[in-house]
């Protein structure tokens, strides 16, 4: 099968996956105690008043009905009008995309550049000083959560030392965006790359210790080039799948970081929307993240293939 | 004689374990003239494979060599630095190593894995190491090798892929190419074909061999002179001529006993009785003297030197002439 067929019946997949979610955010979020109604119009207002506006936004209908004229819409690209701004979700949420897909790009990168040296140096290291302080201080890492090592960052390089980067915001043209996101990107690259360290290195591990490392090193190859073409590049064919799970798993955690960074992106979205019971919003956001969520594992799946030749598109 | 292409003396490896040294080689002494094909033959895990990997500083990351010289083509590998030893890989000292399968890089061309030693170490263009790496996949045999020069290792059949290693080892005129076991992943009738070729190579090309194998009949067939490990030592040395037809040490005579009789010399086919000794803690005395059918009170005392009986023909065995004498009364090779 060649790439692109193979690539178009993997994004067939994402449709019932898509919908799978769907279903799951709608009666998961009509669930959650309190109504937008209510909450729109406060606690003075008359039940005939909060009745009248539930029955215009179509509230007052069973569950399944409402699921019907969700889908029908999104079917047509309409993720419906946002209860509170009285805009197309649609357009909001895509609106505020781009400064998410930023701090997963920018994060996933950053914790490869980080990653990658480190296990290096763990695994041409094995059980000697490097190696042990590789493995230790990440792991002491990965216990603090994400967003008390966002404000840690936000305070030391934000206002302490020499306030070098903004403490919130996105910045403008590639150059402020860069500037204004290195530092949640790096909070993204703090929580990934301790994960992405221990797998490389245990691949690395394997790798060096295998035939065709001892057939490279009998051609007599400088060892910068056996480790780089011959062991890293074997080793990271597995550490491809691992950063796409927790890119996957990140597309959630970004929720947190870009409250912590005030950044306008599609997570800060989400948690305004969830307090304002805006369900048209809610729903568009999950559904976008799922498809991001898939579409990650997809180019996970295809990076993967493209490095292994072993690997069939099947 | 000339000066040897390959001088091995008293070589020790080590590994250290949890539970103490292992000598997984004891004192192997060999050597290899130009041009010349040495066997080096035993059991699995009687250091053979060990003892070759330690020729050119490719141990596993737990052996060492404790002690012992390595000299090839004049240069003292033991005493020698990793830039020196690294100089000597590729292009005086070549290795093809058992498993083609695994030797060879998953996600790499092979025509790019052949060509790499001469872009490397001979500062070849690329476009000059590829017409190299074709030039080689012809001498090899591999058929087509413009199409196969793109090929990746798994797309390749077993034979093939030992081939490719073959072509790899000659791609920068080594003059010493160490064999570990180069037939023995392959089917048999592959086999053959790999040996010939190999043996018409170090007759066109006047490259020397090691060839380190567990099978008497790739011995006899591709080398001129042979050593026999057991337990971590050279046992005895000798032309394969004379040491098939007359071994004088106990355990080559069982080895030799063991193999299949297609022509009906035997009667019988035997076994050596045990099983190899543990390398951690070695029987002392002769280390083969509880398997051994001729053993005597002073086997298990001292340690066997290695005792010259003319030429290059040497035993470790006290009562080598009682092993003659065996074989005299029941040949073990048909017109002996």
């Amino acid at each position: 099968m060649s790439l692109g067929a193979y690539v178009g019946r993997r994004l067939l997949h994402l449709v019932p996956i898509a919908l799978g979610v769907t279903i799951l955010c709608f009666f998961l979020i009509h669930l959650v105690p309190g109504d937008p109604a209510r909450t729109i119009l406060g606690n003075q207002a008359t039940d005939q008043r909060v009745a009248l506006l539930r029955h215009q936004w179509g509230l007052d209908r069973p569950l399944p009905v409402q699921y019907g004229k969700f889908m029908g819409r999104v079917v047509h690209g309409d993720l419906g009008t946002s209860l509170f701004y009285g805009v197309s979700a649609g357009r909001l949420v895509l609106q505020r995309l781009p400064v998410t897909l930023w701090l997963i790009g920018f994060g996933a990168l950053l914790s490869v550049l980080i990653a990658v040296p480190l296990a290096v140096i763990a695994a041409t290291h094995r059980d000697r000083l490097p190696d042990h302080v590789v493995r230790a201080v990440p792991l002491v890492g990965l216990g603090f959560p994400p967003f008390w090592v966002g404000i840690v960052l936000l305070l030391v390089f934000g206002l302490h030392l020499g306030r070098g980067f903004p403490v919130g915001g996105y910045g403008n043209g590639f150059t402020g965006h860069l500037h204004s996101m290195f530092l949640p990107a790096l909070t993204v690259a703090f929580g990934i790359s301790p994960i992405l360290v221990r797998s490389l290195r245990a691949s690395l591990l394997e790798v060096l210790e295998s035939d065709y490392v001892v057939t490279a090193r009998s051609k007599g190859l400088p060892e910068r080039r056996v480790l780089g073409r011959h062991a890293l590049r074997n080793a990271v064919i597995s550490t491809v799948s691992v950063l796409g799970v927790n890119i996957g798993y990140l597309v959630g955690g970004t929720l947190v970081i870009e409250q912590v960074y005030a950044l306008p992106g599609v997570g800060q979205l989400m948690i305004n929307s969830i307090n304002q019971r805006d369900f048209p919003i809610v729903q568009g956001v999950t559904l976008v993240f799922s498809v991001m969520v898939v579409l990650v594992y997809l180019l996970t799946d295809v990076a993967h293939a493209l490095l292994d030749p072993r690997v069939r598109f099947e | 004689m000339s000066r040897p292409l390959l001088r091995v003396e008293g070589l020790r490896v080590e590994f250290n374990l949890a539970r103490g040294v292992l000598r997984a080689v004891d004192g192997a002494s060999f050597d290899v003239q130009p041009g010349e094909a040495l066997g080096i033959v035993g059991e699995s895990g009687s250091g053979k494979t060990m003892a070759l990997r330690a020729l050119v500083g490719l141990l596993p990351r737990t052996a060492r060599i404790a002690s012992g010289t390595v000299e090839i083509d004049g240069v003292d590998v033991t005493a020698a630095g990793e830039d020196e030893r690294r100089e000597l890989r590729g292009r005086t000292v070549a290795m093809i190593f058992q498993e083609p399968k695994t030797a060879l890089n998953p996600v790499m061309r092979v025509g790019e894995q052949i060509a790499e030693t001469p872009l490397v170490r001979l500062g070849l263009s690329r476009r000059a190491a590829r017409t190299r790496a074709l030039d080689l996949m012809r001498l090899v045999g591999i058929p087509d090798p413009t199409r196969r020069v793109e090929a990746y290792p798994h797309e390749l059949s077993g034979g093939m892929r030992q081939r490719v290693m073959i072509a790899i080892a000659l791609s920068a005129d080594p003059k010493l190419i160490l064999c570990d076991e180069p037939t023995t992943a392959l089917d048999v009738t592959i086999q053959d074909q790999i040996l010939k070729l190999l043996g018409a190579l170090q007759r066109d090309l006047g490259v020397s061999l090691v060839f380190v194998s567990h099978d008497l009949a790739v011995i006899a067939q591709t080398c001129t002179k042979v050593a026999v490990m057991y337990a971590g030592q050279v046992v005895e040395t000798g032309t394969v001529d004379a040491v098939f037809r007359e071994p004088r040490h106990p355990y080559t005579l069982g080895l030799l006993r063991s193999v299949p009789d297609f022509d009906m010399v035997r009667e019988h086919l035997s076994s050596i009785p045990g099983s190899p000794p543990d390398l951690a803690s070695p029987p002392a005395g002769c280390r083969f003297h509880p398997r051994c059918p001729f053993v005597q009170d002073d086997c298990r005392g001292a340690p066997i030197p290695l005792i010259e009986l003319g030429g290059v023909r040497a035993t470790r065995c006290l009562y080598h002439e009682r092993c003659a004498e065996d074989v005299r009364r029941e040949p073990v090779i048909a017109g002996a």
